[in-house]
Protein backbone atom coordinates (compact mmCIF):
# COMPACT_ATOMS: atom_id res chain seq x y z
CA UNK A 1 0.00 0.00 0.00
CA UNK A 2 1.66 3.30 -1.20
CA UNK A 3 -0.64 5.48 0.84
CA UNK A 4 0.93 3.81 3.77
CA UNK A 5 4.41 4.27 2.72
CA UNK A 6 3.88 7.60 2.23
CA UNK A 7 2.64 8.45 5.72
CA UNK A 8 4.69 6.26 7.23
CA UNK A 9 2.35 4.16 8.62
CA UNK A 10 3.87 1.72 11.07
CA UNK A 11 7.50 2.54 11.20
CA UNK A 12 6.96 4.21 15.14
CA UNK A 13 5.09 1.11 15.32
CA UNK A 14 7.71 -1.36 13.93
CA UNK A 15 10.24 -0.03 15.85
CA UNK A 16 8.50 0.01 19.09
CA UNK A 17 8.67 -3.70 18.38
CA UNK A 18 11.97 -4.21 18.43
CA UNK A 19 13.97 -6.05 21.06
CA UNK A 20 16.58 -4.29 22.90
CA UNK A 21 17.45 -3.64 26.04
CA UNK A 22 15.67 -0.32 26.08
CA UNK A 23 12.71 -1.59 24.64
CA UNK A 24 12.64 -4.31 27.67
CA UNK A 25 12.44 -1.31 30.15
CA UNK A 26 9.58 -0.72 32.44
CA UNK A 27 7.47 2.05 30.02
CA UNK A 28 6.40 3.62 33.11
CA UNK A 29 10.30 4.30 34.08
CA UNK A 30 11.49 5.25 30.49
CA UNK A 31 8.36 8.11 30.33
CA UNK A 32 9.60 9.12 34.05
CA UNK A 33 13.47 9.44 32.73
CA UNK A 34 11.99 11.51 29.70
CA UNK A 35 9.61 13.67 31.85
CA UNK A 36 12.90 14.58 34.28
CA UNK A 37 14.64 15.19 31.17
CA UNK A 38 12.16 17.84 29.65
CA UNK A 39 12.08 19.20 33.24
CA UNK A 40 15.51 20.11 32.91
CA UNK A 41 15.71 21.22 29.11
CA UNK A 42 13.11 23.61 30.13
CA UNK A 43 15.06 24.75 33.64
CA UNK A 44 17.74 26.31 32.01
CA UNK A 45 17.36 30.55 31.76
CA UNK A 46 16.48 31.71 28.98
CA UNK A 47 19.68 32.59 26.71
CA UNK A 48 22.03 29.13 27.85
CA UNK A 49 23.21 27.30 25.25
CA UNK A 50 26.40 25.63 25.91
CA UNK A 51 24.81 24.57 29.17
CA UNK A 52 22.09 22.39 26.74
CA UNK A 53 24.60 20.93 24.92
CA UNK A 54 25.71 17.63 26.88
CA UNK A 55 21.79 17.09 27.06
CA UNK A 56 21.95 15.83 23.53
CA UNK A 57 24.04 13.16 24.97
CA UNK A 58 20.34 11.55 26.13
CA UNK A 59 18.98 11.13 22.75
CA UNK A 60 21.69 9.72 21.07
CA UNK A 61 22.73 6.94 23.62
CA UNK A 62 19.20 6.26 23.90
CA UNK A 63 19.22 5.60 19.74
CA UNK A 64 22.24 3.76 19.91
CA UNK A 65 20.86 1.64 22.49
CA UNK A 66 17.37 1.44 20.99
CA UNK A 67 18.63 0.47 17.96
CA UNK A 68 16.74 3.41 16.24
CA UNK A 69 17.57 5.01 13.51
CA UNK A 70 18.81 8.42 13.17
CA UNK A 71 16.75 9.46 10.25
CA UNK A 72 13.28 8.42 11.62
CA UNK A 73 13.71 10.58 14.48
CA UNK A 74 15.25 13.16 12.68
CA UNK A 75 12.85 13.63 10.01
CA UNK A 76 9.62 13.59 12.66
CA UNK A 77 11.72 16.85 14.54
CA UNK A 78 11.99 18.87 11.41
CA UNK A 79 8.62 17.87 10.00
CA UNK A 80 7.36 20.00 13.54
CA UNK A 81 9.85 22.20 13.39
CA UNK A 82 8.23 25.16 11.61
CA UNK A 83 6.30 25.50 15.06
CA UNK A 84 9.01 26.33 17.31
CA UNK A 85 10.21 28.73 14.39
CA UNK A 86 7.83 30.62 14.56
CA UNK A 87 7.63 30.79 18.76
CA UNK A 88 10.91 32.08 18.12
CA UNK A 89 10.85 34.62 15.84
CA UNK A 90 10.08 37.72 17.31
CA UNK A 91 12.72 37.08 19.39
CA UNK A 92 15.82 38.64 17.65
CA UNK A 93 13.18 41.69 16.64
CA UNK A 94 11.84 42.28 20.27
CA UNK A 95 15.01 41.31 22.23
CA UNK A 96 18.29 43.29 20.93
CA UNK A 97 19.89 43.96 24.06
CA UNK A 98 23.41 43.13 23.12
CA UNK A 99 25.21 40.34 25.26
CA UNK A 100 28.10 38.55 23.56
CA UNK A 101 30.62 39.59 21.04
CA UNK A 102 32.35 37.49 18.98
CA UNK A 103 34.74 39.57 16.77
CA UNK A 104 32.91 41.98 14.98
CA UNK A 105 29.69 40.71 15.49
CA UNK A 106 27.80 41.84 18.63
CA UNK A 107 24.60 39.10 19.37
CA UNK A 108 21.27 40.44 20.69
CA UNK A 109 19.85 38.63 23.55
CA UNK A 110 16.81 38.07 21.04
CA UNK A 111 19.28 35.59 18.97
CA UNK A 112 20.37 33.79 21.67
CA UNK A 113 16.99 33.12 22.95
CA UNK A 114 16.07 31.83 19.88
CA UNK A 115 18.43 29.50 19.29
CA UNK A 116 18.42 28.25 22.59
CA UNK A 117 14.67 27.74 21.76
CA UNK A 118 15.61 25.46 18.70
CA UNK A 119 17.26 23.52 20.54
CA UNK A 120 15.23 22.93 23.64
CA UNK A 121 12.86 21.69 20.93
CA UNK A 122 14.85 19.78 19.31
CA UNK A 123 15.74 17.93 22.39
CA UNK A 124 12.76 17.63 24.01
CA UNK A 125 10.53 16.86 20.76
CA UNK A 126 12.73 14.13 19.95
CA UNK A 127 13.04 12.65 23.05
CA UNK A 128 9.47 12.29 23.07
CA UNK A 129 9.90 10.64 19.74
CA UNK A 130 12.77 8.43 21.05
CA UNK A 131 10.50 7.63 23.81
CA UNK A 132 7.34 6.36 21.51
CA UNK A 133 9.67 4.32 19.12
CA UNK A 134 10.87 2.20 21.91
CA UNK A 135 8.21 1.50 23.95
CA UNK A 136 5.09 1.17 21.18
CA UNK A 137 2.19 3.14 21.88
CA UNK A 138 0.20 0.65 23.38
CA UNK A 139 2.57 -0.21 25.82
CA UNK A 140 3.07 3.26 26.56
CA UNK A 141 -0.71 3.97 27.20
CA UNK A 142 -0.77 0.71 29.51
CA UNK A 143 1.95 2.54 31.21
CA UNK A 144 0.23 5.84 31.74
CA UNK A 145 -2.95 3.67 32.94
CA UNK A 146 -0.84 1.96 35.24
CA UNK A 147 0.98 5.08 36.20
CA UNK A 148 -2.63 6.45 37.64
CA UNK A 149 -3.75 8.38 34.38
CA UNK A 150 -7.55 8.10 34.11
CA UNK A 151 -7.95 5.23 31.18
CA UNK A 152 -10.21 7.60 29.68
CA UNK A 153 -7.37 10.00 28.60
CA UNK A 154 -4.93 6.89 28.16
CA UNK A 155 -7.36 5.46 26.00
CA UNK A 156 -8.15 8.93 24.06
CA UNK A 157 -4.12 9.33 23.26
CA UNK A 158 -4.42 5.30 22.06
CA UNK A 159 -7.24 6.22 19.55
CA UNK A 160 -5.94 9.99 18.64
CA UNK A 161 -2.90 8.10 17.59
CA UNK A 162 -4.23 5.33 15.77
CA UNK A 163 -7.14 7.73 13.89
CA UNK A 164 -4.50 9.96 12.87
CA UNK A 165 -3.15 7.41 10.34
CA UNK A 166 -7.05 5.96 9.27
CA UNK A 167 -7.62 9.94 8.39
CA UNK A 168 -4.41 10.65 6.44
CA UNK A 169 -5.45 7.05 4.79
CA UNK A 170 -8.44 8.39 3.84
CA UNK A 171 -7.10 11.84 2.73
CA UNK A 172 -4.99 10.26 0.58
CA UNK A 173 -7.30 8.39 -0.90
CA UNK A 174 -10.14 11.03 -1.61
CA UNK A 175 -6.85 13.31 -2.70
CA UNK A 176 -6.28 10.64 -5.91
CA UNK A 177 -9.85 10.46 -6.76
CA UNK A 178 -9.62 14.07 -7.01
CA UNK A 179 -6.05 14.34 -9.05
CA UNK A 180 -7.43 11.39 -11.35
CA UNK A 181 -10.29 13.62 -12.45
CA UNK A 182 -8.99 17.21 -12.47
CA UNK A 183 -8.27 16.70 -16.19
CA UNK A 184 -3.96 16.92 -14.83
CA UNK A 185 -4.47 20.87 -13.13
CA UNK A 186 -2.45 20.80 -10.11
CA UNK A 187 -4.47 23.11 -8.25
CA UNK A 188 -7.26 22.13 -6.41
CA UNK A 189 -10.05 25.50 -5.76
CA UNK A 190 -10.62 26.63 -2.24
CA UNK A 191 -14.27 25.24 -2.94
CA UNK A 192 -13.20 21.78 -3.83
CA UNK A 193 -10.79 21.67 -0.75
CA UNK A 194 -13.48 22.50 1.69
CA UNK A 195 -15.80 20.05 0.13
CA UNK A 196 -13.12 17.50 0.56
CA UNK A 197 -12.37 18.29 4.53
CA UNK A 198 -15.73 18.51 5.22
CA UNK A 199 -15.88 14.77 3.73
CA UNK A 200 -13.14 13.82 5.30
CA UNK A 201 -14.69 14.47 8.79
CA UNK A 202 -17.82 12.54 8.11
CA UNK A 203 -15.58 10.00 6.82
CA UNK A 204 -13.17 9.70 9.66
CA UNK A 205 -16.01 10.11 11.74
CA UNK A 206 -17.88 6.72 9.87
CA UNK A 207 -14.35 4.52 9.95
CA UNK A 208 -13.79 5.61 13.45
CA UNK A 209 -16.92 4.13 14.61
CA UNK A 210 -16.69 1.03 12.69
CA UNK A 211 -13.22 0.48 14.51
CA UNK A 212 -14.45 1.29 17.44
CA UNK A 213 -17.32 -1.23 17.66
CA UNK A 214 -14.80 -3.76 16.24
CA UNK A 215 -12.99 -3.36 19.59
CA UNK A 216 -16.43 -3.21 21.58
CA UNK A 217 -17.29 -6.34 19.67
CA UNK A 218 -14.34 -8.14 21.31
CA UNK A 219 -14.76 -6.77 24.58
CA UNK A 220 -13.07 -3.81 25.03
CA UNK A 221 -14.14 -2.40 27.89
CA UNK A 222 -12.24 1.16 28.09
CA UNK A 223 -9.11 -0.64 29.71
CA UNK A 224 -5.94 -1.45 28.01
CA UNK A 225 -4.94 -4.36 28.68
CA UNK A 226 -1.38 -5.80 27.95
CA UNK A 227 0.20 -9.41 27.59
CA UNK A 228 3.45 -9.00 29.15
CA UNK A 229 3.31 -6.72 32.23
CA UNK A 230 6.40 -5.98 33.06
CA UNK A 231 7.65 -5.44 36.91
CA UNK A 232 10.58 -2.58 37.46
CA UNK A 233 13.63 -4.39 38.13
CA UNK A 234 16.82 -3.33 39.25
CA UNK A 235 17.65 -2.19 35.90
CA UNK A 236 15.03 0.32 35.53
CA UNK A 237 15.94 1.35 38.85
CA UNK A 238 19.50 2.00 37.45
CA UNK A 239 18.31 3.25 34.23
CA UNK A 240 16.38 6.13 36.17
CA UNK A 241 18.69 6.56 39.05
CA UNK A 242 21.70 7.25 35.99
CA UNK A 243 19.82 9.95 33.91
CA UNK A 244 18.53 11.44 37.08
CA UNK A 245 22.31 12.06 38.37
CA UNK A 246 22.93 12.73 34.69
CA UNK A 247 20.35 15.09 34.69
CA UNK A 248 21.19 17.07 37.45
CA UNK A 249 25.00 17.10 37.24
CA UNK A 250 24.45 18.84 33.41
CA UNK A 251 21.84 21.71 34.96
CA UNK A 252 23.77 22.57 37.44
CA UNK A 253 27.52 22.26 36.40
CA UNK A 254 28.35 23.42 33.10
CA UNK A 255 31.07 20.94 31.43
CA UNK A 256 31.80 23.75 28.70
CA UNK A 257 32.24 26.18 30.94
CA UNK A 258 34.21 24.25 33.05
CA UNK A 259 36.44 23.02 30.32
CA UNK A 260 37.27 26.69 29.04
CA UNK A 261 37.58 27.35 32.59
CA UNK A 262 40.47 24.73 32.85
CA UNK A 263 41.92 25.55 29.30
CA UNK A 264 42.68 29.21 29.74
CA UNK A 265 43.61 28.64 33.86
CA UNK A 266 40.71 30.97 34.71
CA UNK A 267 38.00 30.14 37.31
CA UNK B 1 -25.48 -24.09 30.58
CA UNK B 2 -27.78 -22.36 28.38
CA UNK B 3 -28.14 -23.22 25.01
CA UNK B 4 -27.03 -20.34 22.54
CA UNK B 5 -29.88 -19.59 20.34
CA UNK B 6 -30.57 -16.40 18.71
CA UNK B 7 -34.30 -15.28 18.70
CA UNK B 8 -35.48 -12.41 16.24
CA UNK B 9 -38.78 -10.85 17.80
CA UNK B 10 -41.00 -8.56 15.35
CA UNK B 11 -37.78 -6.54 15.02
CA UNK B 12 -37.78 -3.12 13.53
CA UNK B 13 -35.15 -0.37 13.32
CA UNK B 14 -35.02 3.23 12.69
CA UNK B 15 -32.02 5.14 11.51
CA UNK B 16 -31.81 8.58 14.14
CA UNK B 17 -32.23 10.29 10.61
CA UNK B 18 -35.60 9.20 10.09
CA UNK B 19 -34.82 6.53 7.43
CA UNK B 20 -36.47 3.21 8.48
CA UNK B 21 -34.39 0.40 7.40
CA UNK B 22 -35.88 -3.29 9.10
CA UNK B 23 -39.57 -4.57 9.91
CA UNK B 24 -40.98 -6.68 12.16
CA UNK B 25 -38.23 -9.01 11.49
CA UNK B 26 -38.84 -12.56 13.15
CA UNK B 27 -36.55 -15.41 12.43
CA UNK B 28 -34.86 -18.39 15.48
CA UNK B 29 -31.68 -19.86 14.74
CA UNK B 30 -30.42 -22.61 16.24
CA UNK B 31 -27.01 -23.99 17.65
CA UNK B 32 -24.83 -25.17 14.74
CA UNK B 33 -26.80 -23.76 12.13
CA UNK B 34 -25.25 -22.21 9.09
CA UNK B 35 -27.45 -19.39 7.94
CA UNK B 36 -27.29 -17.46 4.61
CA UNK B 37 -28.59 -13.64 4.80
CA UNK B 38 -29.18 -12.34 1.30
CA UNK B 39 -30.45 -9.46 -0.45
CA UNK B 40 -29.74 -6.59 -2.79
CA UNK B 41 -28.19 -3.59 -1.62
CA UNK B 42 -29.38 -1.90 0.72
CA UNK B 43 -31.84 -5.01 1.71
CA UNK B 44 -31.03 -3.98 5.35
CA UNK B 45 -28.42 -7.03 5.77
CA UNK B 46 -25.46 -5.11 7.38
CA UNK B 47 -28.39 -3.51 9.85
CA UNK B 48 -29.79 -6.85 10.67
CA UNK B 49 -26.40 -7.99 11.90
CA UNK B 50 -25.63 -5.23 13.99
CA UNK B 51 -28.15 -5.61 16.46
CA UNK B 52 -26.88 -9.66 16.59
CA UNK B 53 -24.49 -8.08 19.51
CA UNK B 54 -26.12 -5.20 20.22
CA UNK B 55 -24.09 -2.54 17.73
CA UNK B 56 -27.39 -1.36 17.14
CA UNK B 57 -30.43 -1.59 19.32
CA UNK B 58 -33.77 -2.37 18.32
CA UNK B 59 -36.32 0.44 17.49
CA UNK B 60 -39.13 -1.95 18.46
CA UNK B 61 -39.55 -5.47 19.14
CA UNK B 62 -36.23 -7.27 20.55
CA UNK B 63 -33.64 -9.61 19.61
CA UNK B 64 -33.22 -12.75 21.89
CA UNK B 65 -29.72 -14.69 23.00
CA UNK B 66 -30.13 -18.00 24.74
CA UNK B 67 -33.74 -17.10 25.66
CA UNK B 68 -32.36 -13.52 27.11
CA UNK B 69 -33.13 -10.07 25.61
CA UNK B 70 -30.31 -8.56 24.29
CA UNK B 71 -30.09 -5.08 26.35
CA UNK B 72 -27.69 -2.89 27.84
CA UNK B 73 -26.80 -4.70 30.95
CA UNK B 74 -26.51 -8.43 28.86
CA UNK B 75 -24.53 -6.97 26.49
CA UNK B 76 -21.03 -8.01 28.13
CA UNK B 77 -22.48 -11.72 27.47
CA UNK B 78 -23.58 -11.47 24.21
CA UNK B 79 -20.67 -10.02 22.88
CA UNK B 80 -18.63 -13.16 24.53
CA UNK B 81 -20.67 -14.80 22.56
CA UNK B 82 -21.55 -13.22 19.39
CA UNK B 83 -18.72 -12.68 17.09
CA UNK B 84 -18.57 -10.31 14.42
CA UNK B 85 -16.26 -10.02 11.62
CA UNK B 86 -16.60 -7.13 9.91
CA UNK B 87 -16.86 -6.16 5.92
CA UNK B 88 -13.58 -4.44 5.70
CA UNK B 89 -10.90 -6.59 7.75
CA UNK B 90 -8.76 -2.98 7.60
CA UNK B 91 -11.74 -2.21 10.76
CA UNK B 92 -11.13 -5.03 12.23
CA UNK B 93 -7.50 -4.97 12.97
CA UNK B 94 -5.98 -1.88 14.75
CA UNK B 95 -3.17 -2.96 16.31
CA UNK B 96 0.41 -3.05 15.59
CA UNK B 97 0.90 -7.01 15.00
CA UNK B 98 -1.24 -10.21 13.95
CA UNK B 99 -0.55 -11.64 17.70
CA UNK B 100 -1.44 -8.38 19.20
CA UNK B 101 -4.44 -8.18 17.14
CA UNK B 102 -6.02 -11.72 17.79
CA UNK B 103 -5.20 -11.36 21.42
CA UNK B 104 -7.05 -8.04 21.68
CA UNK B 105 -10.05 -9.89 22.89
CA UNK B 106 -9.14 -12.56 25.11
CA UNK B 107 -6.90 -10.74 26.30
CA UNK B 108 -10.30 -8.24 27.49
CA UNK B 109 -11.82 -11.48 28.84
CA UNK B 110 -9.40 -11.25 31.57
CA UNK B 111 -7.45 -14.86 30.55
CA UNK B 112 -4.17 -15.37 32.16
CA UNK B 113 -1.25 -14.89 29.35
CA UNK B 114 -0.79 -18.46 28.92
CA UNK B 115 -4.20 -18.92 27.39
CA UNK B 116 -4.03 -16.03 25.69
CA UNK B 117 -0.99 -16.98 24.26
CA UNK B 118 -2.42 -20.59 23.30
CA UNK B 119 -5.84 -18.77 22.06
CA UNK B 120 -4.07 -16.63 19.69
CA UNK B 121 -2.21 -19.52 18.17
CA UNK B 122 -4.80 -21.47 17.99
CA UNK B 123 -7.02 -19.48 16.36
CA UNK B 124 -4.02 -18.77 13.49
CA UNK B 125 -3.51 -22.17 13.46
CA UNK B 126 -7.34 -23.51 12.50
CA UNK B 127 -7.20 -20.08 9.51
CA UNK B 128 -3.82 -21.22 8.96
CA UNK B 129 -1.84 -17.94 9.37
CA UNK B 130 0.13 -18.61 12.33
CA UNK B 131 3.26 -17.52 10.21
CA UNK B 132 1.60 -14.32 9.85
CA UNK B 133 1.51 -13.79 13.86
CA UNK B 134 4.74 -10.94 13.71
CA UNK B 135 3.80 -9.40 10.69
CA UNK B 136 1.85 -5.75 10.78
CA UNK B 137 -1.52 -6.68 9.35
CA UNK B 138 -1.35 -3.62 6.95
CA UNK B 139 1.03 -5.35 5.30
CA UNK B 140 -0.89 -8.37 4.55
CA UNK B 141 -2.80 -9.18 1.66
CA UNK B 142 -6.43 -9.60 0.87
CA UNK B 143 -6.86 -12.60 2.01
CA UNK B 144 -4.44 -12.62 4.74
CA UNK B 145 -6.70 -9.74 6.13
CA UNK B 146 -9.69 -11.58 6.04
CA UNK B 147 -8.18 -14.59 7.85
CA UNK B 148 -6.90 -12.95 10.60
CA UNK B 149 -10.32 -11.26 11.13
CA UNK B 150 -11.85 -14.77 11.02
CA UNK B 151 -9.06 -15.54 13.61
CA UNK B 152 -9.26 -12.60 16.14
CA UNK B 153 -13.35 -13.90 16.58
CA UNK B 154 -12.30 -17.36 17.10
CA UNK B 155 -10.18 -16.43 19.49
CA UNK B 156 -12.81 -15.05 21.64
CA UNK B 157 -14.27 -19.16 21.19
CA UNK B 158 -17.82 -17.40 20.23
CA UNK B 159 -20.75 -19.80 20.03
CA UNK B 160 -22.47 -17.36 17.04
CA UNK B 161 -19.55 -16.10 14.14
CA UNK B 162 -21.59 -13.46 12.09
CA UNK B 163 -19.97 -12.57 8.76
CA UNK B 164 -20.37 -9.63 6.77
CA UNK B 165 -19.47 -10.18 3.42
CA UNK B 166 -16.65 -12.46 3.70
CA UNK B 167 -16.38 -13.32 0.64
CA UNK B 168 -15.90 -9.74 -0.92
CA UNK B 169 -12.55 -9.13 -2.32
CA UNK B 170 -11.12 -12.67 -2.09
CA UNK B 171 -8.94 -14.39 -5.02
CA UNK B 172 -10.47 -17.88 -5.98
CA UNK B 173 -8.06 -19.36 -4.12
CA UNK B 174 -9.07 -17.20 -0.78
CA UNK B 175 -12.57 -17.87 -1.30
CA UNK B 176 -12.33 -21.38 -1.88
CA UNK B 177 -9.93 -21.66 2.05
CA UNK B 178 -12.80 -19.19 3.36
CA UNK B 179 -15.38 -21.67 2.54
CA UNK B 180 -13.65 -24.75 3.54
CA UNK B 181 -13.15 -22.87 6.63
CA UNK B 182 -16.64 -22.13 7.07
CA UNK B 183 -17.87 -25.57 6.50
CA UNK B 184 -15.78 -26.85 8.82
CA UNK B 185 -16.56 -24.18 12.16
CA UNK B 186 -18.69 -26.13 14.59
CA UNK B 187 -20.58 -22.62 15.52
CA UNK B 188 -23.45 -21.33 14.66
CA UNK B 189 -22.53 -18.92 11.39
CA UNK B 190 -24.87 -16.18 9.87
CA UNK B 191 -23.60 -14.87 6.41
CA UNK B 192 -24.61 -11.80 4.74
CA UNK B 193 -23.52 -12.25 1.25
CA UNK B 194 -24.01 -11.48 -2.35
CA UNK B 195 -21.93 -14.67 -3.10
CA UNK B 196 -24.70 -17.25 -4.06
CA UNK B 197 -22.43 -20.11 -4.83
CA UNK B 198 -20.76 -19.64 -1.30
CA UNK B 199 -24.15 -19.84 0.10
CA UNK B 200 -24.85 -22.99 -1.65
CA UNK B 201 -21.66 -24.50 -0.65
CA UNK B 202 -21.86 -23.23 3.04
CA UNK B 203 -25.38 -22.84 4.39
CA UNK B 204 -28.22 -24.89 5.39
CA UNK B 205 -30.91 -22.22 5.46
CA UNK B 206 -31.08 -19.02 3.48
CA UNK B 207 -32.67 -15.92 4.57
CA UNK B 208 -33.87 -13.09 1.65
CA UNK B 209 -34.62 -9.51 3.04
CA UNK B 210 -35.57 -7.07 0.78
CA UNK B 211 -36.36 -3.31 2.12
CA UNK B 212 -35.67 -4.45 5.13
CA UNK B 213 -37.97 -7.06 5.61
CA UNK B 214 -37.97 -10.88 5.70
CA UNK B 215 -39.50 -11.76 2.26
CA UNK B 216 -38.15 -15.56 2.19
CA UNK B 217 -36.96 -18.45 4.59
CA UNK B 218 -36.01 -21.82 3.49
CA UNK B 219 -33.82 -24.52 3.05
CA UNK B 220 -31.37 -22.98 0.65
CA UNK B 221 -31.70 -25.21 -2.96
CA UNK B 222 -35.62 -24.45 -2.53
CA UNK B 223 -35.39 -21.11 -2.35
CA UNK B 224 -32.25 -20.10 -4.52
CA UNK B 225 -33.59 -22.39 -7.30
CA UNK B 226 -37.06 -20.42 -7.47
CA UNK B 227 -35.88 -18.14 -10.60
CA UNK B 228 -39.21 -15.71 -10.17
CA UNK B 229 -38.35 -15.26 -6.44
CA UNK B 230 -34.28 -14.74 -6.95
CA UNK B 231 -34.89 -12.27 -10.06
CA UNK B 232 -37.85 -10.47 -8.00
CA UNK B 233 -35.24 -9.22 -4.72
CA UNK B 234 -32.64 -8.43 -7.22
CA UNK B 235 -30.92 -11.39 -7.26
CA UNK B 236 -30.32 -14.53 -9.59
CA UNK B 237 -30.78 -17.96 -9.45
CA UNK B 238 -27.02 -19.60 -9.02
CA UNK B 239 -25.18 -20.75 -11.75
CA UNK B 240 -24.09 -23.79 -9.67
CA UNK B 241 -27.88 -24.99 -9.13
CA UNK B 242 -28.01 -24.87 -12.98
CA UNK B 243 -25.78 -27.68 -13.30
CA UNK B 244 -26.43 -31.43 -12.81
CA UNK B 245 -22.89 -32.49 -11.40
CA UNK B 246 -21.19 -29.91 -9.66
CA UNK B 247 -17.56 -28.32 -10.90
Amino acid sequence: MKAARYIEVGQMDELGRLDTPLHRLDARVKMAAVVLFVVTVMSFPRYEISGLMPLFLFPFVLMGSGKIPFGAIFKKVALALPFALFVGLFNPLLDRTPVLTLGPWTISGGWLSFFSILLRFTLTVSAALILLACTGIYRLCAGLERLGVPPLFATQLLFLYRYLFVIGGEALRMIRSVRMRSAGSKKLSLRIYSTLTGHLLLRSIDRAQRIYRAMVSRGFDGQIRVLHRTRPGWRDLLFLIGWSAFFILVRFYNPAVALGGWLTGEH
Amino acid sequence: MRTPTLEIKNLGFCYPDGTEALYGISCRIEYGEAIGLIGGNGAGKSTLLQHLNGCLMPSEGMVLFGGTPITRETLAEVRRAVGVVFQDPDDQLFMSTVFDDVAFGPLNQGLPSAEVAARVYGALERVGMRHLSERPPYKLSGGEKRAVAIATILAVSPDIIVLDEPSSNLDPRGRRRLINLLRGFEQTRIIATHDLELVVEVCQRVIVLDNGRIVAEGPVREILDNEELMLAHGLERPHILRHQHPH
